[in-house]
């Protein structure tokens, strides 16, 4: 036996009224996307309001599967056995092997759930439940039926072929990609901006990405590890424009300028600016990062406020109300933890006051600034025009 | 410019150690184990090698054992002697400054049940020869010290190291850790009293991947890798010819060009040492004459981060280590350099030179001019 289909279920794109299509188009065109990487020949197609991949001779199913569960839209996917014939006596048969295949224990409660699309085929859908029911009861006589809270549903589809499946594998949820606009994150080589990252492109944003390089206080081996996670989260968002800023001249400037317990959010000041100049360049509709209130000096509520007032566009903060630990539990999930907690300092640490400030007013910090002022603006321009940028594909 | 000063690390391959690998590869490729001519003619490549090896220790070359490297070398020294002497004694003495190759086999071995003594050193690095002396006792199965220490370049009284030994317990074998100091120091086991000897190729222009145990003919120990009964049983597993003639090569070069090789690399560490010397917050850890090593120089800098100076070293193509490339994978601090003392302000300050004779003057002197405009700038941006 092999799974020749595989059902798309999809969650949220279908209630969106008359933009459904277009939610669906998307859909489509991510699932290709993901598959092209696949060994195999795949057709991914739409049927009376549901999505099929169909396959075409020998293919990869693990990694098949594996590919499908990360693309954002897709709530679960089913697996079914195809039968090209559409012999009743035939599908009575198929659906035993297929129990018999799928679960070699047979101490469950089951029901029979056939959709008749194809009206030609004879008899109604209660007659074959009642059929096909029967069948199963006498191949397997520890099964037993139960029509109001069955352990397993299996399912049968008469379309152009009968499709025959009972199990789902969760997607990941969320929007396809592409149908949520485009914006720009702040990526370090943390746990938290990954994660960030990874939740916004999950609502079907198109996710870009800037990282602040600080050499020779930072090393090209902390410069790998941030391509590294980019092309984990590219496993789920698609690829991601990686803009590499050197940002150590800025930083020295501030290190130079200004009082050293506000070091670190004038700096992250300086990033947010940053981002949002080469977000708007590239068309991007907000800022993402991966601060949660709190978590240190420069993300408590006064800070977060004296970092939101450098940027105009939007910044999200998906992580917001998020403890460590569930922060944590996400990356393990989608992968980058690993990589994440490789030892390399980036440019947040190098400098860090001892005891940085952690209730900074605004005008204090930009009064702080004004310091900066006539140097600063060529150091910004500079680090713009030195700008790194790297497509970074999913690996 | 490129200068490499990180040779300790690992070199550049010699041309032609590059020319006989591709040999075996290309045209000599069958397994030396083989009965047909061609398993004959790849097996003279390892012949060679065990014979240029040999002549370059004075010994004999079935007491020349290949391995895959330095640390299978040490492992195969401290395990292979342990199981083979168990019944004799289970007391094991290594220095307090050794390569994590020597004192994590050891440190296994004593949580089997061995007894392991871990000898002072002074502020050169040196080995304590008096707590040596009180250590050694009737079950002291191993001493294992290293020749030449990889992070500061201390040089350790291996002979007087040996008469010790021997004079307290004749019974008692002798290792030597000498990948710092093969092809770098003229070596005599037979006169000098070691029983066994332990080299990395890619330390000395030969390939990565394989090195030697040099066992004294009266010696018995242990193989630590069981199969096919390659290399009289002592280390099975098809021989890696292509890395074997490759080291061979280049250990024949290193020690044809003795002389020249070390005068070179002499004249440039004291250069880099006279400079270093001029240059305010410095602090070299390595010193001059024969109690050091030739082609090492470590040196810490006041208020500098190792690391941050490596990686502005680096962009101008100059490239160094801080503490030794083995121990800077963890971030933890050097062993080596706790143990003889430095100020505690310096352990994370520390970087090491290492030379080759394929350094010259100019990235001498490019390092030098590089370093003196380089760390005012670092001093100025420290964490307050």
């Amino acid at each position: 036996m092999k799974y020749k289909s595989f059902l798309i279920k999809y969650g949220e794109i279908g209630v969106k009224g008359k933009n459904r299509y277009m939610f669906e188009d998307a859909l489509m065109k991510q699932i290709r996307i993901a598959l092209k990487e696949v060994e195999g020949k795949f057709f991914v197609s739409k049927e009376l309001g549901r999505i099929y991949v169909d396959t075409d001779g020998d293919y990869d199913y693990e990694d098949t599967i594996d590919r499908l569960s990360k693309v954002f839209g897709i709530v679960g996917i089913c697996p079914m056995v195809r039968i090209e014939s559409k012999d009743y006596e035939n599908l009575k048969k198929s659906v035993v092997e297929y129990v018999d295949e799928v679960y070699p224990d047979k101490n469950f409660t089951f029901k029979v759930d056939t959709r008749r699309a194809d009206k030609s085929f004879p008899g109604t859908s209660e007659s074959i439940n009642a059929d096909l029911g029967e069948v199963i009861l006498n191949a397997f006589p520890e099964i037993r039926v139960n029509v109001r809270k069955p352990d397993v549903l299996i399912k049968v589809e008469i379309r152009t072929f009968i499709n025959i499946y009972s199990l789902e594998i969760a997607g990941p949820g969320g929007m396809p990609i592409g149908t949520n606009g485009k914006a720009m994150l702040l990526l370090s080589g943390g746990i938290d901006s990954p994660v960030a990252g990874y939740m916004i492109a999950k609502r079907g944003v198109r996710v870009e990405a800037v990282y602040f390089h600080a050499p020779p206080y930072t090393s090209e081996r902390a410069k790998r590890k941030v391509i590294e996670l980019a092309e984990i989260v590219a496993r789920y968002s698609g690829p991601i424009n990686l803009h590499i800023i050197n940002f150590t001249d800025i930083q020295l400037a501030i290190y130079e300028n200004c009082p050293h317990e506000e070091l670190t959010i004038i700096m992250r000041r300086y990033m947010m600016k940053i981002a949002e100049r080469i977000a708007v360049e590239n068309g991007d509709q907000a800022l993402i990062t991966g601060e949660s209130i709190g978590q240190v000096a420069s993300q408590t509520i006064q800070s977060l406020l004296t970092t939101d007032a450098a940027a105009t566009l939007p910044v999200f903060r998906p992580l917001i109300g998020f403890d460590k630990q569930e922060i944590v539990e996400i990356s393990e999930k989608i992968g980058t933890y690993e990589t994440s907690i490789q030892p390399y300092e980036d440019c947040c640490t190098i400098f860090v006051a001892k005891h940085p400030v952690t209730k900074p007013a605004l005008e204090g910090i930009e009064r702080s600034e004004k310091s900066l002022k006539g140097k600063i603006e060529e150091l910004l321009e500079r680090a713009l025009e030195t700008k790194e940028r790297i497509l970074v594909k999913a690996k | 410019m490129d200068a490499y000063f990180d040779n300790s690390a690992s070199t550049k391959v010699s041309e032609k150690a590059i020319d006989i690998m591709l040999k075996t590869m290309r045209e000599d490729y069958a397994n030396s184990s083989a009965k047909h001519i061609k398993g004959v003619d790849a097996e003279k490549y390892v012949k060679d090698a065990a014979e240029t090896i040999a002549k370059t220790l004075k010994v004999k070359k079935s007491e020349i054992i290949f391995t895959s490297g330095g640390t299978e070398s040490n492992n195969m020294a401290l395990l292979g002697t342990a199981m083979a002497k168990k019944r004799l004694g289970k007391h094991i003495i290594i220095s307090g400054i050794e390569h994590p190759a020597v004192y994590m086999p050891a440190t296994f071995l004593a949580e089997e049940g061995f007894e392991l003594t871990v000898l002072p050193v002074d502020k050169t690095g040196r080995v304590d020869l008096e707590v040596l002396k009180e250590s050694i006792r009737e079950d002291t199965i191993l001493v294992s010290i290293m020749y030449v220490n990889n992070e500061i370049g201390a040089v350790e009284p291996v002979d007087e190291i040996s008469k010790i030994i021997k004079s307290k317990n004749a019974n008692t074998l002798f290792h030597v850790d000498a990948i710092q100091a093969y092809t770098k120091l003229r070596i005599n086991p037979k006169t000098q009293g070691i029983d066994m000897l332990s080299a990395s190729g890619h330390k000395f222009h030969g390939p990565k991947g394989v090195g030697f145990l040099y066992i004294d003919g009266n010696v018995k120990i242990n193989p630590i890798i069981f199969g096919g009964g390659h290399q009289r049983g002592m280390r099975s597993g098809t021989l890696n010819t292509t890395g074997i003639a490759g080291m061979g090569v280049a250990a024949k070069e290193a020690y044809d060009e003795f002389d020249d090789r070390i005068e070179k690399i002499k004249s440039l560490k004291n250069f880099i040492m006279d400079e270093l010397e001029k240059i305010d917050g410095a602090v070299l850890n390595t010193g001059r004459g024969d109690n050091f090593a030739p082609q090492i120089i470590s040196v810490s800098f006041e208020d500098i981060r190792a690391e941050v100076l490596l990686h502005a070293l680096e962009d101008r193509g100059i490239y160094v280590s801080s503490g030794s490339a083995c121990s800077s994978n963890h971030p933890g601090i050097s062993g080596t350099l706790k143990a003889v003392g430095i100020r505690e302000d310096l352990l994370d300050a520390t970087i090491r030179i290492s030379l080759s004779e394929l350094n010259n003057m100019d990235e001498a002197k490019y390092l030098i001019d590089n370093l003196k405009e380089l760390l005012p700038l670092l001093r100025k941006f420290v964490r307050k």
